[in-house]
């Protein structure tokens, strides 16, 4: 039993944090398979619009890296 | 964000994932002063290099009948030409040698920092803040000498309810000035999370039983990181030509 209760909370904290970059796999996996479903009803339509389902994953993402930022400060910066 | 990595202690790995973010001096030395050679240095300036044989180099010989070289040329080009027509519009091909300096910048990093033993400049936060907050601030300047204070009005949406404009005013003005923050992070994050991870996987190439899953885990993903790093660049690229769309067209 080394090591201090803060040393403890970092690790714990950063584990919480990694919870959200799950949920954000949650939300890209929805905006993929929305693009999907309606892509596959009209085909034509779906070229032109690759463009905002990236924009689309990249905002859903960020707040994923946003949390996995969070568990990188804590375990290296705090 | 990883320059503070501390190296294992009783972590049970052979190196730190981290470790290889570490800006360090080329010559020996552990000092680094902003004259000193570094791997940070080294592989910019190789990434310039890279840049300059593909789009120079690559397309001087300016054939009817492109060879292999002028034809990676001319897809990049006509790839960013095409995006900034498409989500920004055909006023804004003024701006196309900026927006095409970026992408290729930052997609010849990425793809650099694949190389075994190289070094990654974009998982580094202090790169992708400023070529962020260079978007954010030229975006800014352009909007307010294009529109003067009517570019204020991308904060005060019209189209919604006069009761509710105010609170929408508050929401627009925070992820308006959260750009910056969150376009350089998610470049930084994406590359740093995806070179921690092949590093992890090669970590386990020290244990016998392991070195199997090491093999199959580094080869996934790389082939998947070959992926994310075309996707962020584009990702960068295209997320620029959204703001400028809103500087040039602030009307909601």
């Amino acid at each position: 039993m080394e090591g201090s209760i803060a040393e403890m909370g970092k690790f714990i904290g950063a584990g919480l944090s990694a919870f959200g970059m799950g949920l954000a796999a949650i939300g890209v996996g929805n905006v993929a398979g929305n693009f999907l479903a309606g892509a596959l009803r009209n085909p034509s339509a779906a070229g032109g619009q690759t463009a905002t389902l990236f924009i689309g994953i990249a905002f859903a993402e960020a707040l994923g890296i946003f949390s996995f930022l969070v568990a990188l400060l804590l375990m290296f910066a705090v | 964000m990883a320059d503070n990595a501390h190296a294992a202690e009783g972590t049970g790995l052979v190196f730190h994932p981290m470790d290889q973010f570490k800006v360090q001096p080329l010559f020996g030395g552990t000092d680094v002063s902003w004259y000193t050679p570094t791997n940070a240095m080294l592989w910019l300036a190789l990434t310039v290099l890279a840049v300059f044989l593909v789009m120079v180099v690559g397309t001087r010989g300016r054939a009817v009948i492109p060879s292999r070289g002028q034809s990676i040329g001319e897809l990049a080009y006509g790839f960013v030409y095409k995006m900034i027509e498409d989500v920004t519009g055909k006023d804004a091909i003024v701006y196309f040698p900026y927006i095409m300096t970026l992408f290729m910048f930052i997609l010849m990093n990425n793809f650099l920092g694949l190389i075994p033993a190289s070094f990654a400049n974009t998982a580094q936060i202090a790169v992708t803040a400023i070529l962020a907050f260079a978007v954010f601030f030229a975006v800014t300047i352009i909007g307010f000498v294009k529109h003067g204070t009517h570019f204020l009005g991308l904060f005060w949406v019209t189209s919604a309810p006069l009761a509710i404009r105010p609170v929408l005013a508050v929401i627009e003005v925070i992820s308006y000035f959260v750009r910056p923050v969150s376009h350089s992070i998610r470049l930084a994050g994406n590359i740093t999370a995806g070179h921690a991870v092949i590093k992890v996987f090669a970590a386990f190439a020290g244990l016998v039983a392991l070195s199997p899953l090491a093999i199959l885990g580094i080869t996934a993903m790389y082939g998947l990181e070959m992926l994310v790093a075309f996707i962020q660049a584009y990702v960068f690229t295209i997320l620029t030509c959204v703001y400028l769309k809103d500087a040039l067209h602030p009307s909601h």
